[in-house]
């Protein structure tokens, strides 16, 4: 067991263990509670990418994500004053949803995990830097990055168009 | 023992699976917003995981693409929570059941 492979049981630790405070957080109902531990998830699966040598991406889950998805979310948080959280109680039928839901997809996701023969040894040649990654972005893949372009502008307009103060 | 693709996958699963949970159970708007980023990141790792014990970068492209798109969801969803919260003073699912019957 050499350090990559103990680095990675604590950033898979510290992902699981931040997910799942921020969904059920005993301590406080508070959305900003969640949206802090959701950067500690983002960060750690950062830090699961690195190990995953997808360095580029490790920087942009970070730029975008912790720096501008959870900024947004705190934005909203705060401008909504959602203060009354706290008092309602979870029902049991969300409950009892929830737990057969997450429980059949589990065994699925097991089930076919244990019956699909997985390549073992990590490939060493290609890396995920920004140069190989940006290569193949500008020749395999323009037409999406285009595409994907497009749908950034549309975005940008639908949220103008929702945020004015009067809809119709 | 090694830490190979299952490892990997089996972290990206539970990930997965408490991000379902979250949008099941919770009754906040903003919170299943967050299990649903939640979601999107265990597909991610997984994605990467693959490019990385496949030998292809094309995993990662995807990744890229899926951040983006995710971005411009998170943004459009919030401005569409914030126009919700408006008209109706609430951001609990309970209390949004104008298309119930």
């Amino acid at each position: 067991m050499d350090l990559t492979d103990i680095l990675f049981y604590v950033f898979a630790a510290l992902t699981l263990g931040c997910g799942v405070m921020v969904i059920a957080n005993p301590f406080s109902r508070n959305p900003v509670t969640s949206a802090m531990f959701l950067v500690l998830t983002i960060i750690s699966m950062a830090g699961l990418f690195v190990l995953l040598h997808a360095f580029f991406l490790a920087a942009v889950q970070i730029l975008v994500y912790a720096g501008a998805v959870i900024v947004l979310f705190l934005f909203v948080i705060m401008l909504l004053d959602l203060k009354e959280e706290a008092r309602r109680r979870i029902k049991i039928f969300g409950f009892a949803a929830g737990i057969l839901s997450v429980g059949s997809i589990l065994a699925l996701f097991f089930k076919t995990l244990s019956n699909t023969p997985l390549t073992t040894a990590p490939s060493l040649t290609q890396e995920g830097t920004t140069e190989a990654l940006g290569k193949l972005l500008f020749t395999g893949y323009v037409l999406p990055f285009e595409v994907v372009s497009v749908l950034l502008l549309v975005a940008m307009l639908g949220v103008i168009l929702l945020s004015r103060k009067n809809l119709d | 023992m090694h830490v190979g693709l299952e490892h990997y996958l089996t972290v990206s699963f539970l990930l997965f699976a408490l991000g379902l949970l979250g949008v099941v159970m919770r009754r906040n708007l903003i919170v299943i917003y967050m299990s649903l980023e939640l979601m999107l990141n265990a597909a991610n790792l997984a994605l990467v995981a693959f490019s990385r014990f496949n030998d292809k970068l094309d995993g990662q492209v995807l990744v890229f693409f899926i951040i983006t798109v995710a971005a411009a969801e998170v943004s459009v969803g919030l401005a569409l929570i914030v126009a919700l919260y408006r008209r109706r003073q609430s951001a609990h699912v309970e209390d949004l059941t104008g298309m119930k019957l």
